[in-house]
């Protein structure tokens, strides 16, 4: 296996621009998914084609109440991104708990009991590796149906392995250190050296996996979206605003940028406040 | 004639906080093995570095002068001090074990230093390189010359290091703690190997180390450093014999010495530790540690010379 | 050296047992799939008809041993959609996915390389942050979204490039591009980590007190030590583009192994949806274990005394 998750970024935590910048991206996003239905100034769902294909504010021949235009069937977009955004941080934050809970599960124990539970470990963590996760997950959408349980339980069982990589990796190194040598000599069960010895030692790390997890789900989520697989439709999935607006790209570019680059931007946000988490936990792993 | 090398008021400090050496003056002569002797932190290996023009980034180097063979060093770039270093002026370092390539054949390691600096074939670098190791005392050269670094021992790994150092013929071999990393049967051998190369070829050396023994077997000339300074400097003989310097005084009452060292008493220690100077520094450094120490070793210390080729740095009377 | 490999070999035959298994538990999840078969207007005895004639009716276990009993032999079985054998629709497709595969990855090196080099090389200064920030950037871009911008400009407005098809090389640039920008944030660090590290090394200091160029201790010594995880990460980087390269075929409709993997879910063609996701894990696998060759081969120490 490999070095663990290799980072770069400005190495100032707390103190650096980016990383501000990042947590000000997530908290927008943040709110607006937690206050979407207050948020939006119309109903995302509601079609009115006698106002079709407005352009958002900047450009000529729009409709004030419209702020970022109508697309094809003459819902808001504005509304539909604010929506959107809520449907992709649920989505980022839901599949991760459950990635966070398979792959820490995994991880630890193989980091901890070693042998041959961690050659299990490896192994399993080397054939989810080998797995096309697009590939599966569209397929297994493609065969069961669109659902957001269904997708959010699809992801989070195909997107573990960075959990249960850095998860054991950090496991082992603290399991040599001397205070849980310590803990043990002192009678301590297992399970209290896990949770009270290891888990607080490994939480930084997983935390900023964790973050890059969101991020990594919300892109997935996109794509899938994108290809008609992922969020159930009338749901306005930026991946799957995407997908409606490519018949028209070509002669009002606005509909693939908004959503696209609502979805770079949120990302890009996640990552940098990941970074600097990473920063200010002290939390690096690479060489 | 010119000295080998000429160091005058040499001072290196990191990124304008911490002086590594703080007015050093060395001299090599040709044929002469000049030793730089201190404890870890005292400036000695910055100051082989700073000859070299080696040091790291973010190091600030000024000299009143520092001259090769009579040419200015510090008026020369990077790319000037490449044409010397390997060729003219070598250095071999204190660990072995990482400072060759591990990518790479020892013979490849060597003969780029030759085809680098005398633009000469293959074949003779190759055949230089095969004559070199043999003189360092490797045996089946043709062998090593096809191996990598990490199937030699450390022993090996310095004589090839010695070896590639002397692969442009220099006249001034610079050699930082070279027997420090290795075990103590293979130092005697690396420096009665070191000893013997510099005869024969009539090199001037600059050894760095922290071991009085080590200066009394191999050394002409010794200079010892303090802090960034050079405290004492004379002929070895003499250093040992009358040593001026509290300091010097101090270390060499360190080192026990079958038959004159009294039995039965503790050997000497120097209290207190090696102080991290900053700029705007005055007076002797080693005033917190020394027996003679008065108020006027707060401000500016003389040098005086105890006899010829012997000064030292103290308030004390020569 | 012999025994790690022979073991590398069963762990990726054992991986590729595991998976068969898996992308076979992957399609029968649907329940019944002579009902997916048939179609909505079937009748029952027309599902019955579609169970025999699909060998449906059998048990599970005797369907998956007759499944991995030929696909061990390389028969992969035929598809229901193109009635042909899936090995030689998916031999058919796979040049092309392999070639966008390669042109990403080739695309990435000539952008990772270069930058992570500049950015160790200018530690810590305004061109090494740029550097960390293009590859913070290439992290957040999703890829779908990437191609249709690359279509609209340099495609459409520009007319630089053609936005679909396999015709020609020029087919296969903006696709590449895309590709590479999910594996250049990776390998532009692991560069700049390795390079940095090299450098501060002491074999560099002898090469410097060696009086070598500039240019042969920064590409000779310290990148070659510098490149070698690169060089087994870039490998496994492969495996993930052709893993993901569905979206990216979609998109730019190139009808590779990724393309017809995306047509057959829409089939319900399960043969060919089992078989690819089988492919795909024996090449990843296949590339982990030239990775960790190549490792070997470029690293001296671990090639044994």
């Amino acid at each position: 296996m490999s070095a663990v998750a290799v980072t770069a970024g400005p190495r100032r935590g707390w103190k650096s621009v980016s990383t501000w910048i990042g947590a000000a991206i997530v908290g927008i996003a943040t709110i607006c998914a937690l206050f979407a239905p207050l948020l939006v100034p119309h109903d995302p769902f509601v079609q009115d084609l006698s106002k079709r294909m407005l352009p958002p504010f900047w450009m000529e021949g729009t409709d004030p109440a419209y702020l970022l235009g109508t697309d094809q069937l003459g819902r808001d977009y504005l509304s539909r991104l604010i929506w959107g955004c809520r449907i992709s941080m649920l989505i980022g934050v839901t599949v991760t708990v459950v990635s966070a809970l398979i792959g820490i599960a995994i991880g630890v124990l193989g980091g901890f009991l070693g042998g041959r539970v961690d050659d299990a470990v490896l192994f399993a963590i080397t054939t989810r590796l080998s797995i096309p996760v697009v590939l599966v997950a569209l397929a297994v959408v493609g065969l069961l149906g669109s659902s957001m349980t269904l997708l959010v339980l699809t992801l989070g069982l195909l997107l573990w392995d960075r959990f249960a990589v850095v998860a054991r990796a950090t496991t082992m190194q603290v399991r040599n250190l001397d205070f849980v040598a310590a803990a043990w000599c002192a009678g301590c069960s297992r399970f209290r050296i896990l949770s009270h010895e290891v888990l607080p030692n490994i939480a930084s790390h997983l935390v900023v996996v964790a973050t890059l997890e969101i991020a990594l789900a919300i892109l997935l989520e996109a794509a899938l979206s994108f290809l008609g697989l992922g969020v159930p439709p009338p749901l306005p999935s930026w991946g799957l605003m995407i997908a409606e607006a490519k018949e028209y790209m070509f002669f009002s570019p606005w509909v693939i940028v908004i959503p696209g680059a609502a979805l770079f931007v949120l990302v890009l946000g996640i990552n940098l406040l990941g970074d600097g988490l990473r920063d200010l936990f002290g939390a690096r792993t690479d060489p | 004639m010119s000295a080998l090398l000429e160091v005058e008021q040499l001072e290196v400090n990191f990124g304008g906080r911490v002086s590594a050496v703080r007015g050093a003056s060395v001299t090599v002569e040709r044929g002469e093995t000049h030793c730089l002797v201190g404890e870890s932190g005292c400036g000695k290996s910055v100051t082989a570095l700073a000859v070299m023009n080696l040091l790291a980034r973010g190091a600030r180097r000024s000299a009143r002068r520092l001259s090769f063979e009579g040419q200015d060093l510090t008026g020369l770039d990077d790319a000037g001090m490449a044409q010397l270093r390997g060729n003219a002026m070598a250095m071999i370092f204190q660990e072995p074990m990482t400072s060759l390539n591990p990518a790479y054949t020892v013979g490849s390691q060597m003969t780029e230093v030759l085809r680098r600096h005398r633009k000469t074939s293959q074949r003779v670098a190759v055949d230089r390189a095969a004559d070199l190791l043999a003189r360092v005392g490797i045996t089946a050269p043709g062998l090593r010359l096809g191996q990598f670094p990490h199937q030699l021992s450390g022993g090996l790994r310095q004589r090839v290091m010695i070896a590639m150092a002397l692969m442009c013929d220099p006249k001034l071999l610079i050699a930082d703690e070279p027997t420090t990393a290795l075990d103590v049967t293979v130092q005697a051998q690396i420096l009665r190997l070191l000893a013997g190369l510099q005869r024969d070829l009539g090199l001037g050396m600059l050894l760095i180390t922290h071991d009085l023994g080590i200066v009394a077997r191999v050394a002409h000339r010794v200079s010892v450093m303090y802090a960034g300074e050079v405290v004492e400097s004379a002929p070895t003989a003499e250093l040992f014999a009358n040593p001026r310097h509290p300091y010097t005084k101090g270390l060499l009452r360190c080192v026990p010495v079958p038959g004159k060292t009294p039995r039965d008493e503790p050997l000497g220690s120097i209290p207190g530790t090696v102080p991290r100077i900053g700029p705007g520094f005055e007076g002797c450094a080693f005033r917190e540690r020394c027996d003679y120490a008065d108020a006027t070793c707060a401000h500016a210390v003389p040098r005086h010379a105890a006899s010829a080729g012997h000064d030292f740095l103290c308030r004390l009377p020569a | 050296m012999l025994q790690f490999l022979v073991r590398r070999l069963i762990v990726a035959l054992l991986v590729a047992a595991t998976v068969m298994t898996l992308a076979f538990i992957l399609t029968r999840l649907s329940g019944d799939l002579a009902i997916s078969i048939a179609g909505p207007n079937a009748t029952q005895a027309d599902v019955e008809a579609v169970r025999k004639a699909y060998g449906l009716d059998r048990p599970l276990t005797v369907q998956f041993f007759d499944w991995v009993g030929r696909a061990v032999t390389g028969d992969l079985g035929e598809s229901y959609f193109f009635k042909t054998r899936v090995s030689t629709l998916i031999a058919e497709r796979m040049p092309i996915t392999i070639t966008l595969g390669l042109t990403g990855l080739v695309i990435a090196l000539l952008v990772s390389l270069p930058l992570g080099i500049l950015a160790a090389v200018r530690e810590n200064t305004a061109l090494d942050r740029v550097v960390q920030m293009v590859a913070l950037l290439g992290q957040a871009m999703p890829s779908f979204w990437l191609g249709l911008i690359l279509m609209v400009t340099l495609g459409l407005q520009l007319g630089w490039l053609p936005i679909s098809g396999t015709g020609s090389w020029e087919h296969y640039v903006m696709p590449g591009i895309v590709l590479a920008f999910s594996a250049i944030p990776a390998l532009t660090r692991l560069t700049r980590a390795g390079m940095i590290q090299a450098m501060g090394s002491d074999y560099i200091r002898t090469a410097r007190a060696k009086g070598l160029s500039r240019a042969s201790i920064l590409l000779k010594h310290a990148l070659r030590n510098a490149a070698i995880p690169v060089v087994a990460i870039a490998a496994v980087q492969l495996g993930f583009m052709l893993g993901g390269s569905i979206v990216i075929e979609q998109v730019f409709a190139l009808h590779g192994v990724g393309f017809l993997a995306w047509e057959s879910i829409g089939k319900n063609d399960f043969p060919v949806v089992q078989a690819v996701v089988l492919v795909l894990a024996v090449i990843y696998v296949a590339l982990t274990m030239l990775a960790d060759l190549m490792n070997a081969v470029l690293d001296p120490r671990l090639r044994g005394p």
